[in-house]
């Protein structure tokens, strides 16, 4: 007679649900509680607060654009980036080492990276001057150019969040048998047909998978606009980091951590349920 | 065998952590962080002590959480805390320090300023800190910027008439706006608005918050503004943009100052800020000594404090950090020529005929971040965004009123005194 041992797998991740219960859940909420609390009873002082703050808006808006403008561009990036790395034969490790780099890369540092770059005496400005483009320094980082400002931040998360994108659609891409795309080229589909009828669909897990991390990610950008911009360009994470430090108000600031949380909840799933992916295909 | 060493090993470094912890009197400090500075508190200032002291450095917000872990939890490591005035008030307001009566007494009989003492109360009946070293805030010019000086302009008796007419010039003549303030998000520019601008335009801070004086004193803000480098929003530290040449006058803290000053002191200028219609104002940094309640240590600590307010620790402390003594101390004359110019723009600035003292806010708690927020939104709306001055003033007024009214902070200086919270007219 065989032994039930339906609960070894139970209590095989124990372990991790215990940890994550406890350094999860557990200041989750607290912080939730911290955030529609003040002085220990139920108030939704922080939140009116939060609401009727100067940078309340310009930071959704913001937080918002930055994610709509910076998602998709990454999203087509990795995907152009994988299909041209799935043609190479030799040398495809390099290729993908090398735009792994920024993976390794703190989010502070691309941030001053980028600063170097644009800030007043930085190489951009030093280049265009010697190339005699302009007569003096420009300013792209201040509050007068909104537009260059998100522009330049804009393309440092471009720059900084596109490889892990590209990892992930590297491996879907990987899963994709051959053999769909040979005979697909038989009955005569062109590239584009392939692209779109065979390959994409069969790549949807990698996609969702890749549009959520990214999609959470982008909704809570901080360290690259808090290099280049300052408070130039509020942002939702930027303003719990203000509250929380500045102005040392901890029950707003996790009112914007509650608010950062549902609206990176709600995106996660709209993406389940826009991405549809056959269970079958499920891992 | 192998189990009885590890017992072994960790009971021996269990005694010896114990027996650290017993020696080393725990010395936490928001000041002189950067390496030099705290290298320099460890070898210099704190040298010829009896009793060893561990001398270890946070920043301001992980000071404010860490104090605050140690009192809930009840459980104390730190013996002294060495902190600005403003970040000692939240603790002060849930009662976390000694009271230090004895020492401030002997401390007055000793010749320290009496005013200088009651701030360290901090609005309480007993002494919360004793005033460590203190600073204030200065202009530093660049010496290219002088040419442009308005004719008629004496550097140490500047107007804001005349500093926005020197901009005005240097932007005509360089191409450039060359004035520079720290209103980045590190930055001081919340105490230039209440120090500087609100005590030299309206002779108050909160009291006149919205009044009319306030509001002419706003439009002359924006002139001032135009010819102001709009990189200052991302200005921490004048120093760097005062050394990458892209500010040539600027205001900030002597410490953020300093750099700029000490490494080439042939190439700037220390003078005080600029006069409004009601003097000229300007606002004392005070940075204290407080030991918490239930320091392990709190002899040890009360030497340590005896030890840094005397008058050659107090030189020694000028000599190598820049902040200037709060006891009768005369600094030598062979001390370093940046801090010999800052000290002389300090001086220039206390004895200044018209001078506003205004004093750091006092009662306010831990809403010292938020009282600072109402000053710097009605900045960004009427400055940056260009909405209506009076319909801001309004605005921001309500808030301060409110800020004021739920601490129930008195007036302080240079306000008119108030009975109960201070007022916004």
């Amino acid at each position: 007679m065989q032994n039930d041992k339906s609960w070894i797998p139970y209590v095989l991740i124990a372990p991790c649900v215990i940890f994550l219960a406890l350094l999860f859940l557990l200041p989750l909420v607290q912080t939730i509680w911290l955030a529609i609390s003040e002085g220990g009873m139920p108030s939704l002082a922080n939140l009116q607060t939060m609401a009727g703050d100067l940078n309340f808006r310009s930071a959704i808006r913001n937080t918002f654009l930055l994610t709509l403008a910076v998602v998709p561009i990454q999203i087509m990036i990795a995907l152009a980036m994988g299909s041209m790395v799935a043609k190479v034969g030799a040398g495809r490790e390099t290729i993908l080492w090398i735009w792994t780099i920024p993976l390794g890369i703190s989010d502070l540092a691309a941030g001053l990276v980028w600063l170097s770059i644009l800030q007043n005496s930085g190489y951009l400005n030093s280049m265009l001057f010697t190339l005699g483009l302009m007569e003096r320094p420009a300013n792209w980082l201040s509050y007068q150019t909104p537009i260059a400002l998100f522009f330049a931040i804009a393309v440092a998360e471009i720059w900084r969040g596109t490889a892990i994108v590209m990892v992930i659609i590297v491996a879907g891409l990987n899963q994709v048998p051959k053999e769909f795309g040979e005979a697909a080229e038989v009955f005569g589909a062109g590239r584009w047909t392939r692209f779109f009828r065979i390959t994409l669909p069969l790549i949807k897990p990698a996609l969702q998978s890749a549009l959520i991390l990214r999609t959470v990610l982008a909704f809570e950008v901080f360290a690259v606009v808090y290099a280049l911009g300052g408070s130039n360009m509020p942002v939702l994470v930027g303003e719990a980091y203000t509250w929380q430090n500045q102005n040392q108000n901890y029950g707003v600031a996790a009112a914007y951590a509650v608010l950062i949380m549902i609206i990176s909840l709600a995106a996660t799933f709209v993406y389940l349920k826009a991405v549809r992916v056959d269970p079958e295909r499920l891992p | 065998m192998k189990r009885s060493l590890l017992i072994g090993l960790l009971a021996a470094s269990g005694f010896l952590t114990a027996t650290v912890a017993k020696a080393e009197t725990v010395f936490l400090s928001t000041q002189l962080r950067p390496i030099e500075e705290a290298t320099a508190v460890r070898n210099v200032i704190l040298k010829g002590l009896a009793a060893p002291v561990e001398y270890v450095v946070e920043e301001p917000p992980q000071f404010a959480v860490r104090m605050e872990a140690e009192r809930q939890a009840g459980k104390h490591t730190i013996s002294l805390v060495g902190a600005l005035h403003g970040e000692l008030s939240p603790i002060a307001s849930k009662d976390g320090f000694v009271p230090l009566d004895d020492l401030a007494k002997q401390l007055a009989d000793n010749g320290m300023p009496k005013a200088l003492l009651d701030l360290g109360k901090l609005g309480k009946d007993k002494q919360q800190y004793i005033p460590w070293m203190q600073a204030t805030y200065v202009m530093a010019a660049n010496k290219q910027a002088l040419q442009y000086l308005p004719a008629g302009a004496d550097i140490n008796k500047l107007t804001y008439d005349q500093l926005i007419e020197w901009g005005q010039k240097m932007q005509t003549e360089t191409g450039q706006p060359r004035i520079g303030f720290p209103a980045g998000p590190k930055g001081l520019m919340a105490r230039y608005f209440q120090g500087y601008f609100y005590p030299s335009f309206t002779g108050g801070v909160v009291r006149p918050f919205k009044s009319a004086d306030a509001a002419k004193g706003w439009e002359s803000f924006k002139k001032l503004w135009a010819v102001v480098n709009p990189n200052s929003t991302n200005y921490n530290f004048m120093q760097e943009p005062l050394l990458a040449d892209e500010v040539w006058v600027a205001w900030d803290h002597i410490a953020r100052l300093k750099e700029a000053v000490a490494s080439q002191p042939d190439q700037y200028v220390i003078f005080p800020a600029p006069a409004g219609p009601k003097g000229r104002g300007y606002m004392p940094v005070v940075a204290g000594l407080a030991i918490p309640q239930g320091a392990p240590d709190e002899t040890g600590a009360k030497g340590v404090i005896e030890h840094l307010v005397k008058p050659e620790t107090q030189i020694l402390t000028a000599r190598n950090v820049g902040f200037f003594p709060t006891v009768d101390a005369k600094l030598p004359a062979d001390i370093e020529p940046g801090i010999a110019m800052l000290a002389a723009g300090v001086q220039a600035t206390q004895q200044a005929p018209d001078a506003v003292i205004s004093l750091l806010p006092v009662g306010l708690g831990d809403r010292g971040g938020e009282f600072n927020k109402v000053y710097m939104d009605a900045f960004q709306r009427i400055v940056i965004r260009g909405e209506p001055v009076t319909d801001v003033l309004s605005q921001q007024a309500a808030s301060l009123s409110k800020l004021i009214g739920d601490t129930g902070a008195p007036c302080w200086a240079p306000d008119a005194p108030s009975q109960g919270s201070c007022p916004v007219e």
